[in-house]
């Protein structure tokens, strides 16, 4: 981890703030932004520290989304409890998953995490009696945050829920990563074959950590369906996933705060851009992409980074 | 001599096969407590794979592997640093992308068991710290404690993969080419720093260079093809007239 200047990294925290009073128009893209912010952050944790591909990491968002909502719909509709359930669901889920993924090499993972990513998808469309299919799961009912604070239709509570659940997530994230076990994932990604050889068990290490992983991004899911009090079959989607990995990629992996500022570079060039012209934005991501990837390695971050360091 | 009283480590018709190729064929071969024992032979002869067998990154198509009396045969490799067999590599094998210290603190935190603790941040491990810098320094490379390993110096590198195999507090140590690719006085060094290892702690080295072998081995044993041609003491080793064809290139005798 990069610790350093605590004061810059206040300052960034203080900046959703500063939006939910001076943008009051965007609290509901704001609250989209800090969700999948936390979504991209569970990918960063496994692609960017212990080194996990995945192209199916929306698997654990879309069933973090359908348990939240599920549970509101059926008459559930306590937020934190809401969030709990799908953490658990995603966590058992994600665990199951993890060995199929442990084994594998890059490519073998990449077609693992898509397949899952792909049955589950289909599974919920075809299971349109409890999920409502490609109509979604409407009906969702939530009740006050902490039994005081309304959803409202400006999103205020969304936004500022969202936003405490992420940075509550964040801190405990933090301390994973800085922690002898973020360094032993670092280990993995860095040389596998000598993590071996000093006596770390490295399955099951992935293990823990694709759970964890899972765990975060069915957290994620259960913000966007108690926010928007409505799940899609496109929280499962394979577009969801992939967009994400951009996400990771262009803010820069293994630094926690490159899925955020990727996620909001993401978000909000995809807003203007398709306001512009609605087809036409992705044009822009695609050239972007293949710019970080062979002018700045390590994402908007790494890119900002080197330019600290050259002054 | 060596004593029946149980060895350290213990092969009992070691063989690996590839395929057709008997990469390992039958070895037996034993290691005394606090042995130096050189392990040498042609390109080929399946040096790296016998050590790939004891530590268990292979699973042997034949045969035993034995730590003390009790068969470690199915352990897994991170199982068998637990018991105290640790490696070096070759090819450096090392974590790019950390720094030295941070590489010997990783290895040093699962000795102890905490590779798995997510609370406390590795800076706070203090105790940990202080031994990795103690074992850093005694292979002077305090002074790289901060730097990237892949921004080392290659000699340098070798010396890491020594340390990341200490920094498991092995029993038993095998070292595959320790000196490789570094000039001749600074493998001295290196090999220097092997033997002061504790008289208890056994090790098995491979090495091409034969006057550090005949220098630091106290027993050799020599692999030809898969096989043991010979073991014995250095001066029986280099009386051996097969191993006298094998290294003036006759080869076609293995």
């Amino acid at each position: 981890m990069k610790p350093g200047l605590p004061a810059v990294q206040i300052a960034f925290w203080l900046l959703p703030i500063a939006a939910f009073f001076l943008l009051p128009g965007y609290l509901v893209l704001g609250s989209q932004i800090l969700i999948v912010s936390l979504f991209a952050m569970s990918l960063d944790l496994l692609l960017g520290y212990a080194g996990i591909v995945s192209l199916g990491h929306a698997a654990f968002f879309g069933l973090g989304a359908y348990t939240a909502g599920l549970l509101a719909a059926h008459g559930w509709g306590e937020p934190l409890t809401g969030l709990l359930g799908a953490a658990a669901i995603a966590a058992i889920f994600g665990f199951v998953v993890s060995f199929l993924v442990v084994r594998g090499e890059d490519l073998a993972r990449l077609m693992v995490t898509l397949g899952v990513g792909l049955l589950l998808f289909e599974a919920a469309n075809r299971a349109a009696f409890i999920t409502g299919g490609v109509d979604g799961l409407s009906g969702v009912t939530m009740w006050k945050v902490l039994g005081v604070f309304p959803f409202d239709l400006a999103g205020k509570t969304g936004f500022l829920y969202s936003y405490a659940v992420l940075l509550l997530i964040f801190l405990v994230l933090r301390r994973v990563v800085d922690s002898p076990f973020g360094l032993s994932l670092v280990g993995i990604r860095e040389n596998r074959k000598r993590m071996d050889a000093i006596g770390a068990p490295v399955n099951r290490r992935l293990v823990a950590v694709f759970t964890l992983g899972a765990t975060v991004a069915g957290v994620a899911g259960a913000l966007l369906a108690q926010t928007t009090q409505f799940v899609g079959l496109d929280t499962l989607g394979f577009e969801r996933s992939a967009d994400l990995l951009i996400m990771v990629v262009v803010g820069g992996t293994g630094r926690l705060y490159g899925a955020i500022v990727g996620t909001l570079v993401f978000m909000v060039a995809q807003d203007y851009l398709s306001g512009i012209n609605p087809v036409y934005w992705q044009f822009w991501l695609g050239l972007l992409l293949i710019l970080i990837v062979f002018f700045a390695r390590g994402g908007v971050l790494g890119a900002l980074e080197a330019l600290w360091k050259r002054r | 001599m060596e004593t029946p009283v149980t060895a350290a480590l213990r092969t009992e018709s070691l063989s690996m096969h590839f395929g057709e190729l008997a990469a390992v064929n039958g070895v037996s071969l034993s290691l005394a407590r606090g042995a130096r024992h050189a392990l040498i032979g042609p390109n080929g002869a399946g040096k790296t794979t016998l050590i790939n067998l004891l530590t268990g990154v292979l699973e042997p198509t034949a045969g035993e592997v034995y730590l003390g009396g009790e068969s470690i045969t199915p352990l897994p490799q991170h199982r068998r640093v637990k018991r105290g067999i640790a490696r070096t590599y070759q090819i450096n094998t090392l974590f790019a992308n950390l720094t030295v210290l941070e590489s010997v603190m990783l290895a040093i935190l699962e000795r102890k068991g905490f590779g798995a603790r997510w609370w406390r941040a590795v800076k706070d491990y203090r105790e940990e710290h202080g031994e990795a810098m103690a074992l850093l320094s005694t292979l002077k490379l305090a002074g790289d404690a901060n730097t990237r390993t892949a921004e080392l110096p290659y000699g340098h590198q070798r010396l890491v993969e020594i340390a990341l195999a200490l920094a498991t507090r092995p029993s038993i140590l095998l070292l595959d080419e320790p000196a490789a690719g570094i000039p001749a006085a600074e493998s001295v060094e290196v090999l220097g720093v092997i033997a002061a290892l504790p008289a208890d702690v056994t090790i098995l080295f491979i090495e091409h260079d034969m006057d550090l072998v005949f220098r630091f081995a106290e027993r050799i044993t020599v692999l030809v093809a898969g096989r043991v041609l010979v073991e014995g003491a250095p001066d029986e080793i280099a009386r051996d007239p097969g191993v006298k064809a094998v290294y003036l290139g006759k080869e076609s005798l293995a």
